[in-house]
């Protein structure tokens, strides 16, 4: 068994695991950082479910190895909220009825947090094709989109560090 | 009622809270102590006889517990029950693999990963043999026959005949003649399936986590299966599913291979199904070829139909097969009133995987011939799609209405719908901008479907597959019931049990609104748990999360349960305020003397005085307040001797139109406009209903458009990753305009019926006649899905163009 020390910032705590090296990053999350948010539904990097954010950036938690990200700081469901309080997409989701299994819902915000904070006031297309690596069976993606559009117009909490959340 | 204060309101979930923040409770997420992992061996082969599996080397890698094989499975389980006999269905292949993915053993170790190194050491001595994919080939004398016990490929042949179609066909001005071929495609949903199985040797308990739709009839399957008795296999399904979509109802071979596994493990296992698996060998409903005939006179009265359906349903037939064919029984005339019928129905197994519910259940097959049929009778009388279906259509004064083949049609207003469609579309401006389309050489075509959604099953359909004869050998079946429980604590809290675990259709919400409004109380005093326990539930034959049963049934439980509640209540509140009964009204959660509204006593102070008191009572009352309410409809009777049936119990209604336009150099279909009024009866939650309607009319899209399941002339399977089985994004999704029409259910406690399965039935013929309408100055017909590019390319080809 061939293992490694991988060493990670999840949701802002700092992880240290020695594991195998074959492990996907998204068991790593769900097995070693109690991230159970992370849902796994494809493993061939095509639904989207398993999207969290690599240093910033959306990433399929499926097709990376831990070892591989040793050292990133990783975002994931868990810490897009604030204590109790949710962040204005996820009320956004909710106002506009944008889940019903919510099995892609994690990695559907995660992709729409990151998108927002590029493109603040996104028409309905381009949010759709933000959203297009990002496969939902239940909604058929309409409210998702409303919920979206509508999030862009809400304010943005400021974070406990000063900067936008 | 004491008003609708939160039922019909767009209320928000409240599941939400925890499936936005990544606190779901999927079962993935369930941890047991000690567990092990499983991954299971498939077979490679479509057709193969298993000669010998050893699994020495496997056993020997550290870390694997045990390997169950199929000599295991064949030994210490019995064969699946299933009404048509005489197949041996096992949870894997034994002795013979029957379909590419078939399980042939079961790894269990301390990790996935290592189970599925031990796949590898697994060796396994199969002998090929001949392989047959398609149901007609199947049938044919030469064909390679599956199951020898049973000698043939065919496994139920079943003919009707209502009224008189004979005669009709004979008297007809012109007959309609088509063959229709309806695809392999499945719901897949994003959760797959997932099971932790533990067994409890001392006594003899198999308990089995699984996201499950039931238990209804299945887990008595499982049971004997098992050859345990139904006391003994404890099956809990967790509170969040990740979708289901009928999916879920089949996954009961895995229940019972995992728990196998377990047993021969002496550990727990668990087991999550991953995508290529769940592309291979979970669930789909069965494709079908369609023999059409339409009997029609001059003025589009369409006074008969033929139809022989074939049914292949993969390499065993499974319960609850065939009801693919059987289940929308009532509705097989659909919106229409075509009294003689012929109907011919047959399930044939193949070299292919496996089939069962799935949302809609045998109706999208159904509306694809009849619809395209209407079409098709509609382009040959020169009448308009629309006009056709108005004058064929059960007009609203008819109902209840009794179809030629049983269905009692409890209430609706066909034209109304259709008439609210045509105008949410703007038909004429439609067909204008066609005409102008048309002018400049471009494909442009307008489909229309209107169809019937029949929702909630009565068990008894499924002895359809027997005939009369046969039926009065065994005990007849029937029956729709659902469970509510509602109990107030001792604090006044309430706590309503659902005995069904949805997979993102808002159960609770939808719950919680009910009783909020039965009860008058704030919906933040209610708490529901949608957590199945065979053993700790109450539940029953039909309960289960299938069929649309939820908003209809299901909810008329739930009221009835809050009601018998407020009813005690009420006798409560005279005995203890020394008043009569009929002095009493129920108000805002309080029980209020008529015109003394001082005199009052909340539900918080009964519930004491029924908790904390309990031998003041009225005698004879029980103490507690709380009520089990079994709801059954009255219409769910077993088959009549001449095999009229009510398959189906409350019928909703959906009318849909696409507006297409077919690019002439690629074929590539473009969806421009898309329009969908529907009638479920009462709606419960108006943004639930838009979103089951968007979620069912974007998979009927795809399965018109971009999903196929597929094997190769050999039966090696091509759709094992989503890179070629093509599931819709966000950019393939159309928007929808959407309108209502309510006519309430007479069946339902508060008038509603289902949702979720209309669109789904509807949607992928409305493409494929918006489709047929693009290419019919071509002379293309389509009789086929799905119409990717390369196979409308093709037809563009052929019709010269």
């Amino acid at each position: 068994m061939n293992t490694s020390v991988v060493r990670l910032h999840v949701n802002g705590h700092a992880i240290e695991r020695n594991v195998e090296v074959r492990m996907l990053l998204s068991d790593f999350l769900r097995d070693e950082a109690d991230a159970l948010g992370v849902n796994v539904a494809c493993e061939q990097g095509a639904c989207g479910s398993c999207t969290i954010l690599l240093d910033g950036v959306p990433a399929r938690s499926c097709l990376a190895f831990a070892v591989q990200v040793d050292g990133a700081d990783i975002l994931t469901i868990e810490g897009l909220a604030s204590d109790d309080t949710l962040h204005p997409l996820q009320e956004a989701f909710r106002d506009h009825h944008a889940l019903q299994c919510g099995f892609c819902t994690p990695g559907m915000l995660l992709t729409a947090y990151e998108f927002l904070s590029r493109h603040p006031r996104p028409s309905m297309n381009e949010i759709r094709r933000a959203l297009s690596g990002n496969l939902c069976r239940c909604t058929g993606y309409q409210q998702i989109v409303e919920a979206v559009h509508d999030a862009a117009t809400r304010p943005v909490p400021r974070a406990a560090n000063g900067g936008d959340r | 009622m004491s008003g609708s204060k939160w039922v019909g309101q767009a209320v928000k979930r409240v599941e939400d809270g925890r499936l936005l923040t990544g606190r779901g409770g999927f079962v993935a997420n369930h941890q047991v102590a000690n567990l092990h992992h499983a991954a299971i061996l498939r077979s490679p082969h479509a057709h193969a006889r298993i000669n010998r599996i050893d699994a020495s080397r496997a056993l020997a890698l550290p870390g694997v517990a045990t390997v169950l094989t199929a000599e295991d499975v064949g030994r210490m389980s019995d064969p699946f029950v299933n009404i048509t006999g005489p197949v041996r269905y096992y949870s894997s292949a034994v002795g013979t693999a029957r379909f590419v993915g078939e399980p042939v053993a079961v790894a269990v170790a301390r990790s996935r990963y290592i189970a599925e190194d031990a796949l590898d050491l697994i060796d396994v001595e199969y002998e090929p043999l001949p392989a047959v994919l398609d149901q007609e080939a199947a049938l044919a004398p030469d064909a390679p026959i599956l199951h020898e016990n049973l000698g043939t490929n065919l496994c139920v042949r079943r003919t009707f005949s209502f009224g008189d179609a004979d005669k009709a066909f004979a008297e007809a001005d012109v007959v309609i003649t088509e063959k229709f071929r309806f695809p392999r495609y499945s719901h897949f949903p994003m959760e797959t399936y997932g099971v932790i199985a533990s067994y409890d040797p001392a006594a003899r308990l198999l308990t089995l986590w699984a996201n499950f739709q039931g238990p209804f009839i299945i887990h008595t399957v499982i049971a004997r299966a098992l050859r345990m008795p139904q006391n003994r296999v404890r099956v809990i399904v967790p509170g969040d599913i990740g979708g289901g979509f009928g999916l879920k109802t089949s996954m009961y071979p895995y229940m019972v291979l995992l728990g196998l596994a377990a047993m021969k493990a002496g550990v727990p296992v668990k087991w999550i199904e991953d995508r290529r698996e769940a592309l291979t060998a979970s669930s789909s409903h069965a494709d079908r070829v369609t023999y059409m005939q339409a009997a029609v006179r001059n003025d589009g009265t369409v006074l008969a139909i033929r139809t022989r359906n074939i049914d292949n349903v993969g390499g065993y037939i499974r319960t609850p097969e065939p009801a693919n064919l059987f289940a929308r029984f009532s509705a097989m005339t659909g919106a229409y009133k075509i009294r003689n019928v012929q109907l011919d129905l047959s399930a044939v197994m193949t070299n292919t995987s496996l089939t069962g519910p799935v949302r809609g259940y045998g109706g999208h097959p159904l509306y694809f011939a009849l619809e395209r049929t209407m079409d098709l009778i509609a382009a040959r009388l020169g009448l308009d799609p629309a006009e056709l279906r108005l004058k064929n259509f059960i007009q609203p004064q008819e109902f209840p209405y009794t179809t030629a083949t049983g269905g009692e049609y409890d209430s609706g207003n066909y034209p109304e719908c259709l008439r609210r469609l045509l105008s949410l579309a703007r038909y004429d401006e439609l067909r204008a901008r066609q005409r102008a389309a048309r002018d400049e050489g471009r494909l442009v075509g307008i489909g229309l479907a209107t169809i019937v959604d029949p929702c909630v099953t009565n068990i008894g359909y499924i002895a359809l597959a027997k005939s009369q004869a046969e039926r009065a050998q065994r005990r007849p079946m029937s029956g729709s019931g659902d469970v509510g429980v509602v109990r107030i604590d001792p604090n006044g809290d309430v706590v309503v049990l659902a005995t069904s675990v949805p997979q993102g259709q808002g159960h609770e919400t939808i719950i919680t609104q009910i009783v909020a409004d039965e009860l008058g109380v704030p919906m933040e005093r209610i708490t529901v748990l949608a957590q199945v326990d065979t053993l700790a539930s109450v539940w029953g034959i039909t309960t289960g999360s299938y069929s649309s049963r939820f908003s209809s049934v299901g909810a008329s439980a739930y009221a009835m349960a809050a009601r018998q509640v407020r009813a005690k209540a009420l006798k409560l509140a005279a005995h203890f305020l020394e008043v009569a009964e009929a002095d009493l009204e129920w108000k805002d959660g309080a029980a209020v003397v008529r015109g003394a509204p001082d005199k009052a006593l909340p539900l918080r102070a009964i519930a004491g005085a029924a908790h904390w008191n309990q031998t003041s009572l009225p005698p004879g009352m029980e103490p507690n307040l709380q009520a089990t309410y079994v709801f059954n409809l009255p219409t769910s009777r077993p088959p009549a001797d001449d095999d009229r049936a009510n398959t189906q119990n409350v019928y909703g209604f959906g009318a849909e139109l696409a507006l297409v336009e077919v690019d002439r150099t690629s074929g590539v279909v473009r969806i421009l406009e898309y329009c969908a009024v529907h009638d479920c009866g009462t709606v419960l939650n108006p943004s639930h209903v838009r979103g089951q309607v968007h979620g069912a009319v974007v998979q009927g899209i795809s399965g018109a458009l971009f999903e196929q399941m597929r094997w190769d002339e050999s039966g090696q399977y091509l759709t094992a990753s989503l890179q070629d089985y093509l599931m819709p994004t966000a950019m393939e999704a159309p928007e929808i305009k959407m309108d209502h029409v309510v006519t309430p259910s007479p069946n339902t406690v508060l008038g509603s019926k289902g949702i979720g399965e209309a669109s789904s039935m509807a949607a992928p013929v409305t493409i494929a006649n918006a489709v047929a309408d693009a290419l019919a100055p071509l002379g293309v017909t389509i009789t086929s899905l799905p119409l990717w590019p390369d196979t409308v390319w093709r037809m563009l080809r052929e019709a010269g163009c």
